[in-house]
């Protein structure tokens, strides 16, 4: 049962990410005015939607953390934090990509754009603090800076909002003249529900190395302890 | 004897009565005992009996003047620091009258934002000498109020580096500050003063880090960017000597940043002086 259930999963993930690929790349219809480029926003959407769900999970962990010290949750907040660096870190270079050709430019300080490098940095030292922190107190301070982060997120966003905005407005649920082909949408929930599949499954493969990790270190110190009392 | 107790059997317990249960602090900060300090009646900020609160307050602010008093080094190396930013920035951008007025708020920015890296640092630098830091920790009183009176020592540390920033930058860049000090000088105090919230937590996070000198500006510059957007524009705004209506909107988001850090960090202090 503790290998079988990866295996799936792993199994599922990647017959879906294959199928979603093949959706990207054949099934959906050229976009008019862009062309090729655009299908590769069936990739950058699911992105971001992963990367900021793991930052949401990084968050809620860290407050679970500091309420009940649960180290689960903490352990949690770490997997989701380097998983979400890892979608966060594709999601700034695949926008780049799109940009260049559809704006002529690979990159602008526009709200959204600067809001996501922001969330990037955070996730960047959040990572660095839990790998600088001395002994005990990593969780506790990574857990106060999740918080600190995630509080901040919204205001970078309000206050670079105010300069003019360049990123394309949502697609979807915009009003009138918004909304998608009923194929594009095909490939685009398709892609973010496999997405969503790998990010799970990346958070969860990292949480069980995280905890035999955790095991071999306090086998280590409990044969040392032995090793002390002969 | 597997006593719970660190100075073992046989000594008298101190009485734990409901109010007293805050002010015996535990070794290890458990949830029960948090529990306790929560309602013991003058742990926390907001109750009647907030004279105490503010004593605490004074105490920790008064410490750190008399320090700062008696070595003058933050203040020293912090101003020395900011004016170098100036010094330098005259080489990076060499230009006319009018640029170098567009630029001036930026670079004000710039040196108040890196001589903060540096009073924060040097702020809980400090307080690990000796185990300070964990002297204060096992005080009996609320940590929040601890941080509120470090923060107040930074801020006006802070303040006084801006003001000979600010001289320096006049003297350099022959622009007179006067006729905009009556709008300037309270959007640098209200940013300033939401980034030195920031920047004391930050401060006490990266204490207890390897490498904390780097540890600090890379922890706290994403999250203190607002505060300098704010800053920047509404200082601009001033400068140039528009009408207060034009950049009130920067000068409110500055304010809002600043209840909303002051707030986290109160709330926060207590679990980053944890252990």
């Amino acid at each position: 049962m503790n290998k079988t259930l990866p295996t799936i999963h792993l199994l599922v993930t990647l017959v879906w990410m294959l199928l979603a690929f093949w959706m990207i790349f054949l099934y959906a219809p050229q976009e008019l005015t862009m062309g090729e480029v655009q299908r590769i926003f069936y990739i950058h959407a699911p992105l971001a939607w992963v990367a900021g769900t793991a930052y949401t999970i990084v968050f809620l962990g860290s407050v679970i953390y500091l309420w009940k010290h649960s180290p689960l949750a903490d352990d949690l907040a770490h997997a989701s934090g380097e998983v979400g660096f890892i979608f966060c870190s594709s999601l700034l270079f695949t926008g780049p990509l799109w940009a260049k050709p559809v704006w002529g430019i690979w990159w602008t300080w526009d709200a959204r754009l600067t809001t996501t490098l922001v969330l990037w940095l955070i996730y960047v030292s959040y990572l660095v603090l839990r790998r600088f922190a001395a002994g005990g107190q990593t969780q506790v301070l990574a857990a106060a800076f999740a918080i600190f982060g995630f509080a901040d997120v919204p205001i970078v966003y309000m206050s670079i909002r105010w300069f003019r905005t360049q990123h394309p407005s949502p697609v979807m649920g915009g009003g009138e003249n918004s909304g998608l082909d009923p194929a594009m949408l095909h490939v685009f929930l398709t892609n973010l529900a496999a997405f969503t599949v790998l990010g799970i499954l990346f958070v969860w493969l990292r949480y069980k190395l995280q905890m035999q990790e955790q095991a071999l270190e306090s086998a280590h110190a409990q044969a040392a302890l032995r090793g002390v009392s002969q | 004897m597997n006593s719970p107790l660190p100075w073992g059997e046989g000594v008298p317990l101190p009485a734990l009565s409901p109010a007293g249960a805050g002010r015996v602090r535990g070794f290890a900060v458990t949830n029960q005992n948090r529990r306790a300090r929560l309602l013991t009646p003058d742990s926390r900020i907001l109750n009647p009996n907030s004279v105490r609160s503010l004593k605490i307050i004074a105490a920790v602010l008064a410490k750190d003047l008399r320090l700062e008093w008696r070595n003058r080094e933050t203040l020293a190396s912090v101003c020395v620091f900011g004016i170098l930013v100036v010094f330098l920035f005259n080489f990076a951008f060499e230009s006319g009258r009018e640029e170098s007025l567009r630029q001036l708020p930026g670079l004000l920015w710039v040196a108040f934002a890196f001589a903060g890296v540096l009073c924060f640092n040097r702020s809980f630098a400090l307080e690990r000498e000796n185990a300070c830091l964990e002297g204060m920790a096992l005080a009996p009183v609320d940590p929040g109020l601890i941080y509120l009176g470090k923060m107040l020592a930074n801020l006006i540390f802070l303040c006084i580096a801006e003001v000979v920033i600010v001289f320096a930058a006049s003297l350099w860049y022959n622009f007179s500050f006067v006729p905009s000090l009556k709008w300037f000088a309270p959007i640098t105090f209200l940013c300033t003063l939401g980034y030195v919230a920031v920047g004391t937590t930050f401060g006490a996070v990266a204490a207890n880090l390897h490498m904390r000198e780097v540890m600090l500006p890379v922890l706290q510059f994403p999250v203190a960017l607002p505060i300098f957007i704010a800053g920047i524009e509404a200082s601009t705004g001033a400068l140039k000597g528009d009408p207060p209506s034009s950049y009130m909107s920067w000068v409110k988001l500055a304010a809002g940043i600043a209840v909303i850090f002051i707030v986290l960090s109160y709330l926060l202090f207590e679990y980053v002086l944890e252990e």
